[in-house]
């Protein structure tokens, strides 16, 4: 029974941990697959929703109202980075675009660190981030069930929206063929804008969760998040949602086994021996596991 | 040089259109008029600036100097987005479908981008776009699987969902066979009269254009050499000599 309940254990927090690193590659990979762009101050969408936490849960507003205010700071922070630093470069080189993106990751993280403080600070989280409850015999952690929940009704929120919606259409259209979605009416930087806007949301959705898991927030919170993110979705393919996805569970499950099974005096070793494993992975299939489904002919 | 002048009021205006590539002007000086309902054939060897005017045109490069019109809107500089909006539609010489899509999505992102997004209103448009170009049946198949001929028909199915008030033709022959091309042309000639549109074609096929078109305009180094009805245009001189020499020996 024991290591049933392990198991199950195991199960849950990976799908929980995978989940968040889903949502965390999708926000890259939305935006790159329309622009073309590594959007590396995507981290620092997480530490604006981290701060809003921190700053709108000093009031008396109920915690969800918090959650939700400090959602909409990620959204709006997504939206000002698209039309402030990266309209005027969107026409330039992919290379020209990514150092836009250090240049925005670096002011934000020192706009935290000048204004806010460079010592980590522990936002107001309601008492669920640190209950468990006991299922049949097993311990399971409240938030990571809530994560788990929440990760997969936005993924699947995300899948109808991009199916089903109008909006969604031409975003699907631009990531295909940009050029062509342009040629036949659609509002490039509409599109972009929206990409961006649903990027935002992301991080702020993964905001809670993280800075949830970890107690608190400081200027850098947004480091380890966007380079999670950027592995999930190298290692599942940049230009497909699906492997954006993929590489976020398969990411999660790595880290949580590792962590679990992994010899004590091996732990300290568990991000090298990821590392490797990824490594492994692109050896095999360099394109991502997922490869788009035709090579992009003209671009 | 002759220059027609239509229903100004309606018209494609192209004037003076001038487009350099560092140093290389691909387009010199060029001027046409594209009337409703007309379909004008735009011709001349390879590297003559065909689908360079195109490509201004539609605002996927910028302009050089000169001026496109429709009407009396001014059009130049214009984003290629609103440029479509405003009822420009086009081809390409290399069909580019989005191809992780269905034929039906295909046409569904044109419907959707030219007018106020609803959605009944975008599946209607979109139902009228396929059965105008007769592959109505294809609705629900991958744009991937299709085979050229019938890339081309959703190509133009999308171009036309946008309602466009011109359309603007990309060697829509190419790397069709002499069958597919027979077929084509009635096609064509049925959505002059459906739409009322203008076409503004370009093709190497000279039976293509030759029974297509009501008027000919012929460009050769980026400058234009001739313009009348297929008929004129065959007997010109000039064009012979740039063009038509070669085919027509043949």
């Amino acid at each position: 029974m024991e290591s049933i309940s392990d198991f199950v254990q195991y199960l849950v927090s990976s799908l929980s941990v995978g989940g968040l690193y889903a949502l965390m590659a999708l926000g890259l990979v939305i935006v790159y697959g329309i622009s073309q762009l590594i959007n590396f101050a995507y981290g620092e969408l997480i530490m604006v929703a981290g701060y809003g936490l921190l700053i709108f849960g000093r009031s008396w507003l109920p915690w969800l109202i918090v959650a939700v205010m400090s959602i909409l700071c990620a959204i709006i922070f997504a939206l000002g980075m698209d039309q402030i630093a990266f309209k005027p470069v969107r026409n330039a080189s992919p290379t020209t675009m990514l150092i836009t993106s250090f240049a925005v990751s670096t002011l934000l993280q020192n706009i935290a660190l000048l204004f806010i403080s460079p010592r980590p600070r522990a936002p107001r989280l309601p008492s669920i981030f640190v209950k468990s409850v006991e299922v049949v015999g097993i311990r399971v952690k409240i938030v990571d069930v809530i994560a788990l929940a929440v990760s997969i009704v936005a993924l699947i929120a995300l899948q109808i929206f991009l199916r089903k919606s109008i909006v969604g259409l031409s975003l699907r259209a631009a990531a295909d063929d940009f050029t062509m979605t342009r040629l036949v009416g659609v509002n490039a930087n509409k599109v972009i804008a929206t990409a961006f806007a649903i990027s935002g949301l992301l991080a702020g959705i993964v905001a809670l969760f993280w800075i949830g898991r970890i107690g608190q927030v400081l200027p850098t919170v947004g480091f380890q998040p966007v380079l999670i993110a950027f592995i999930a979705s190298v290692v599942g393919g940049l230009s497909s949602i699906k492997g954006a996805v993929l590489g976020g569970y398969i990411l999660g499950f790595l880290t949580i086994g590792l962590q679990t099974w992994l010899p004590q005096d091996v732990n300290a070793y568990r991000d090298a021996i990821m590392f490797a494993i990824v490594i492994v992975m692109l050896l095999v299939r360099p394109e991502g596991l997922i490869r788009p489904a035709f090579s992009r002919e003209t671009r | 040089m002759t220059q027609t002048t239509g229903n100004a009021a309606e018209s494609l205006i192209v004037q003076d259109l001038t487009k350099d590539f560092a140093g290389l002007r691909a387009v010199d000086g060029v001027s046409f008029t594209v009337n409703p309902g007309e379909i004008l054939g735009l011709i001349g060897p390879n590297g003559s600036g065909k689908t360079t005017t195109i490509n201004v045109v539609t605002g996927l490069l910028n302009i050089t100097s000169g001026s496109v019109r429709l009407g009396s809107l001014d059009m130049t500089g214009w984003q290629p987005h609103r440029i479509a909006r405003a009822g420009l539609a086009r081809t390409f010489q290399i069909v580019r479908l989005f191809k992780d899509f269905t034929v039906r999505e295909n046409v569904e992102v044109a419907a959707v981008a030219s007018g106020n997004a609803r959605g009944k209103v975008v599946a209607d448009r979109a139902d009228r776009a396929l059965r105008q170009l007769g592959i109505f049946h294809l609705a629900n198949t991958p744009a991937r699987v299709l085979p050229q001929g019938e890339e081309r028909l959703v190509e133009i199915a999308r171009a036309i969902a946008t309602e466009p008030r011109f359309l603007l033709l990309d060697e829509p022959g190419a790397g069709l066979n002499d069958a597919e091309i027979e077929s084509f042309l009635p096609t064509l000639r049925r959505l002059r009269t459906d739409l009322g549109c203008g076409i503004l074609i370009v093709d190497h096929d000279m039976r293509l254009i030759m029974n297509l078109c009501d008027r000919i305009h012929v460009l050769n180094y980026g400058k234009t050499i001739a313009e009348g009805t297929p008929g004129e245009v065959r007997r010109e001189p000039a064009v012979i000599e740039a063009y038509l020499g070669a085919e027509e020996a043949a």
